[in-house]
Parts: structure tokens; sequence; C-alpha cells
């Protein structure tokens, strides 16, 4: 107990210090991640929306895949990358292993199926015939999609933050492709498995403790949604 | 309502459609006049909707034709679409408040600002919103976001306004408010306008020409005075009143008058053209049952009934009454007033009087 306590008590000494070689791995951490969600929302919203919307044969398959890559473990994600990356690999002229792009990409396939399923369901819970008004008003169809996703525009929001925060509390896949290298690839996550290894538990927790802020500061915004969407719903009176 | 014009701005001709191998619209030929009201009135499930959103342009139909000003319309039709607006059922209004509501469709045309503003500002105040300008959408109260509805789509100065059952969902006080600020902003802005109904009241009170629906087709098109004196079918009059069905053969038919015998036994005279010895139902509306006191003089109605009063059921200021007259049953509909003045009550004779023209005859 004196053992945490401790611990608990350097990691805030540590955090107000304004040690570089903490804030470089939050600063790595923030900036892989911000960029995974972002490629994730480039794919994962015109997925979603498209599934949401279109009907073809098969779509129920895609779904199914779609919503599958929930659960894709984080590792198996960082196994499938580094055959891809690696120097006998199909991408391995890229040279990106072990590098911040290579943890992009392994951050971006576990965060592109979150943005796509959470915008498939925001996009669903729009009713079709305000797209149908939308254009009795005389709207082209781009504009009364882009109504659409506006109104879908706080569950889309939610998409962003479950995208961000699966991704940035994952360890195995960025461990494996991009190898914790100090000042280079050295997350949050890689950086307290490798302190808590060598014993330095202060650093450990100092950073443990701003990746549940980070999460909760995703939740927040994840609940804060939730809790207002209710009031759009309310039942109409005369 | 307005003035109606009557060169056809927009036709539908041979339209078909069917949703799930259902067949939900048959219709072979409709068309809206420049400037008038047009109903189209029928139960839920006719097909009136889905009609509207074809002559919109909003659904491509399986078959035929839509024809605005001489030229067919194509698949997403630009030139209809920015003639025509449209009011769905509920009234769909989006996040945002009352003022951006009302400016989408002003925005989707690419006006410029000032002019969004004047006409927000005139479409809210035609509708008497205009206190809600900057209210949130999300907080209205049903009549309101009906209102915000209509001048978001007023705001577009239609040529042709579709309005989908516009009185849905709302009480009977802010209905009848509606109804009345509708027929005002209807003679004010004069487009023409096809009104989606499931109320006869509402159709014959709005419209210039009523087309009522049943199952898909149209069954008669006509004035609401044609619609409702002279109904083509058994359906159309029983919904648009005359609901009582009286069985009967024909025995003789000369110049448009009938001498049907019913199946209680009575002969009733009747206008119409079915041939002697057709079996028909002979169709009624209670409030053209006339009563009178037993022994009053004759009148111009040639159906007379000696009956007993066989129930009382008061509707408001209405009372409906059951009659029996040797086998036969009538439903008549009279005022509380005329039931004091009558000092009617239960087992009271009186005489029931209907027109000739107030009966309406169909083959079997």
């Amino acid at each position: 107990m004196d053992l945490l306590a401790d611990a608990i008590r350097q990691a805030f000494g540590l955090l107000f210090s304004g040690d570089p070689y903490l804030w470089r791995i939050i600063g790595r951490s923030l900036q892989v991640s911000s960029s995974a969600v972002l490629l994730g929302l480039l794919v994962g919203i015109p997925l979603g929306t498209w599934l949401g919307l279109a009907r073809f044969p098969g779509r129920g398959v895609a779904v199914a895949l779609v919503n599958t890559g929930l659960a894709l473990p984080p590792v198996v994600v960082g196994l499938f990358v580094y055959i891809l990356l690696s120097r006998q690999g199909p991408l391995g002229a890229l040279g990106w292993l072990y590098t911040p792009s290579a943890m992009v990409a392994a951050q971006f396939v576990l965060a592109a199926p979150y943005v796509a399923a959470i915008t498939l369901a925001a996009v669903q819970s729009v009713p079709p015939e305000l797209r149908l008004q939308a254009r009795a008003l005389g709207a082209g169809r781009w504009q009364a999609l882009l109504l659409h996703l506006r109104e879908a525009r706080l569950s889309l929001m939610a998409a962003v933050a479950a995208g961000f925060g699966a991704v940035i509390s994952e360890v195995g896949a960025v461990m494996m492709v991009g190898g914790n290298v100090q000042g280079e690839t050295r997350v949050i996550t890689t950086a307290i498995v490798l302190e808590t290894r060598r014993g330095r538990f202060a650093t450990a927790m100092a950073l443990g403790l701003i990746l549940l802020a980070i999460a909760f500061a995703a939740n927040a915004f994840i609940t804060r949604i939730q809790q207002a969407a209710p009031r759009r719903r309310r039942p109409l009176t005369s | 309502m307005a003035g109606a014009r009557h060169e056809p701005l927009l036709e539908g001709r041979e339209l078909r459609h069917s949703y799930d191998g259902r067949l939900v619209v048959d219709v072979e030929s409709i068309e809206v006049r420049a400037g008038e009201v047009l109903a189209l009135l029928g139960p839920n499930g006719a097909g009136k909707s889905t009609l509207m959103r074809l002559l919109a342009a909003l659904e491509t139909p399986d078959a035929g034709r839509v024809i605005y000003i001489g030229r067919e319309v194509a698949k997403d039709d630009r030139r209809l679409r920015r003639a025509a607006a449209a009011v769905l059922q509920p009234p769909y209004l989006w996040r945002g408040t009352v003022a951006q509501n009302v400016e989408f469709g002003l925005k989707a045309r690419r006006l410029p600002a000032n002019e969004r503003r004047a006409r927000i500002g005139a479409a809210l105040e035609t509708l008497e919103i205009a206190g809600l300008r900057d209210a949130p959408a999300d907080g209205l109260s049903a009549g309101e976001r009906q209102r915000v509805a209509l001048a978001r789509a007023l705001a577009l100065q239609p040529e042709i306004l579709f309005l989908d059952e516009p009185t849905a969902d709302l009480d009977v006080t802010v209905r009848r408010r509606l109804l009345a600020d509708l027929e005002r902003v209807v003679r004010h802005a004069a487009p023409a306008i096809v009104l989606i109904t499931h109320d006869p009241g509402e159709a014959f009170a709005l419209a210039d020409r009523v087309a009522v629906m049943e199952q898909g087709r149209i069954v008669q098109t006509g004035t609401p005075g044609d619609i409702f004196e002279a109904p083509a079918t058994e359906f159309v009059a029983s919904f648009t009143g005359a609901e009582f069905m009286l069985n009967g053969i024909v025995e003789t038919a000369e110049e448009g008058t009938m001498m049907v015998r019913l199946d209680s036994g009575q002969v009733v005279e009747a206008a119409g053209d079915c041939e002697a010895g057709a079996a028909v139902r002979v169709g009624y509306r209670p409030e053209d049952v006339v009563i009178a006191p037993p022994a009053s003089p004759a009148t111009s109605a040639r159906n007379r009934f000696d009956a007993r009063l066989a129930r009382l059921h008061p509707q408001g200021g209405l009372v409906r009454l059951r009659l029996e007259s040797d086998g036969l049953s009538l439903e008549a509909v009279i005022t509380r007033h005329s039931l004091e003045e009558l000092s009617l009550e239960v087992g009271a004779r009186v005489v029931a009087q209907i027109k000739v023209t107030a009966l309406h005859v169909f083959p079997v």
C-alpha cells in the first residue's frame, strides 16, 4: 500500500515538474492516436454512412464484418500490420516498420471499425423521411445527405471519442510495429510496460494517470452526448 | 378556395407504383391546375401519400409519366423540385432554430442572404410565429412545428405546394386555428396546392376539386359539391358521410328516377339510372333525414316514413336518432335545439322524410 501511495505522490511530482521524457511520450501518444483516428474518420464515416443508408445484396454480411472489427485483438492487428510492413512484406518498401507511421497504420485498423459501426448506428437513428423532406424543399441528394449527417452529428462525435478511446489505450499493436524506441515510437502504454519492468513505478504511475485522464475525458464526452440525446426525442404536445 | 384557373400545371398519366410487390398506386390520370386546391381524399393506405411523392418527383413511378407544364419530369427533376415544395407528415424539423429551419430551402436554392432574411421574416409573419424566430425547433409544440413546416415551404414561394395531412396529430382547437390560417395563407399566396387528407370535412372546406382514392385508384374526381351530391361509388358515398346503406331492387326506372323496393318492403323514390330488376344499395346521410311531428303537412320530400324513435344518442351539440318504421331502420341527426323543440323522447312517433336527391343508389 505504501508503494502505491508513494508511486502516486511521485507521479504527481513528475507531472508538474515538466519532465521532458514524460511529455515527449505523451505528445507522441496523442500524435499517433489522433492521426489514426483522423484516418479512421476519413474511411469510417463514409463507410458507415453508406452501410447505414444503402440497400444492396450482402449488406448484412458487410455490417457483420464491420461489427466484428470492434472485437479485433490488437496483437493480431499488430501481427497483421507487422507482416505487411516487414522487409519481406507487400508494403516493406515503405520502410515504416518501427516508425510512428507503422503505429498509425495499426491503430487506424483498430479505430476505423469503431468509427464505421457508430456512424452506421448514428445515421440509422435519423428518420429517413428527413432526407425526403429536405429534397421536398428543393435540396439535391448531397445537400440532403449532408443534412442527414448534420442531424447525426452528436452521435458522430461519439464515434470520434470511441475510436480515440479504443486506440490510445492499446499496447499490443503499437509495441509490435513501433518497437518502443525511445524518443521515436515510445507511447504511453508501451512506456508503462517498460517502466514497470524497470521498477520505476512513479513514472509508470504518472503515465497511467495521464492515460486514465485521457480515457476519462473521452468517456465523459460520450456520456454528455448520450444524456443530451433524449431531449431531442421528447414527445410532441400541442 | 382561390379563384382556380384551369390550365394543367402538373399531370400524372398511367402512374403505377408498388412497394414489396404490392400495387399502391394505380392512377390513369390526374391533373393539378394552376392556382387550385386539389384534395387527395381517402382512408389510410389508399395510396395518397405515395401518389403525392410521385407527383412531386420525390419518387420515380414504376410505370407512367409525370408532366410539368407540358414536359415530362425526369428522375430527380430539378425544374419541378425547385418549383414545388412539400410538407410531409409528420413535419420533420431539424436541429437548430426556427429561422434556420425556414432558411434551409432558401439556402438550397442559393438565394442571397438579404433575400433569405426577408423571406424568413415574411413567412414567419404569415404563419403568425415571428416570435419563435430564434427558438430551438426541438422545443416546439405540435401546432408550432406544423406552422414552422408550413412557413419553411411557403418561404420558397412555390408554384405547387404539397401538404400531406397538415392537421394530423393536432388537437381540435389547434387544428381549427391552423385550418383557418391555412385558408388565409392559400388565398394570399395562391400557389396550386395538393392537399392530402383522410378527412372529408377538411377536403370539402379547402379544396376546389377533390380526387377520392381507394386502394391506389382514383375512384372519383370533382368539385366538393359533385362528390357530395353525386358520389360515384358506394365507397365514395360511404367515405363522405353517406355511411348508411339499404338493400333493395329497382322496380321501375324512367327519366333519371327510380322506384326501389327495399328489403324491408317500403318503396322509395331515388335519382339514378339503374335498370328495372337490378339489385341495388341505397345510401343516405343521416343529416339528410328530416324529422317532423306526426301528421305534419307534406313537404317536397317524396319519401315519407311514419316511424318510432327507438334510440337517442347525444353527440355534443347534435343528437343521433335511431328510427324504426315497419322493419326499416333509419339513422338521423338533429340538433339538441330541434330535439327540445320537437319534445322527442324514446318511443315517440315521428315522420322521417328524405328527398329523392338525397338517396344515392349503387348497383350491387
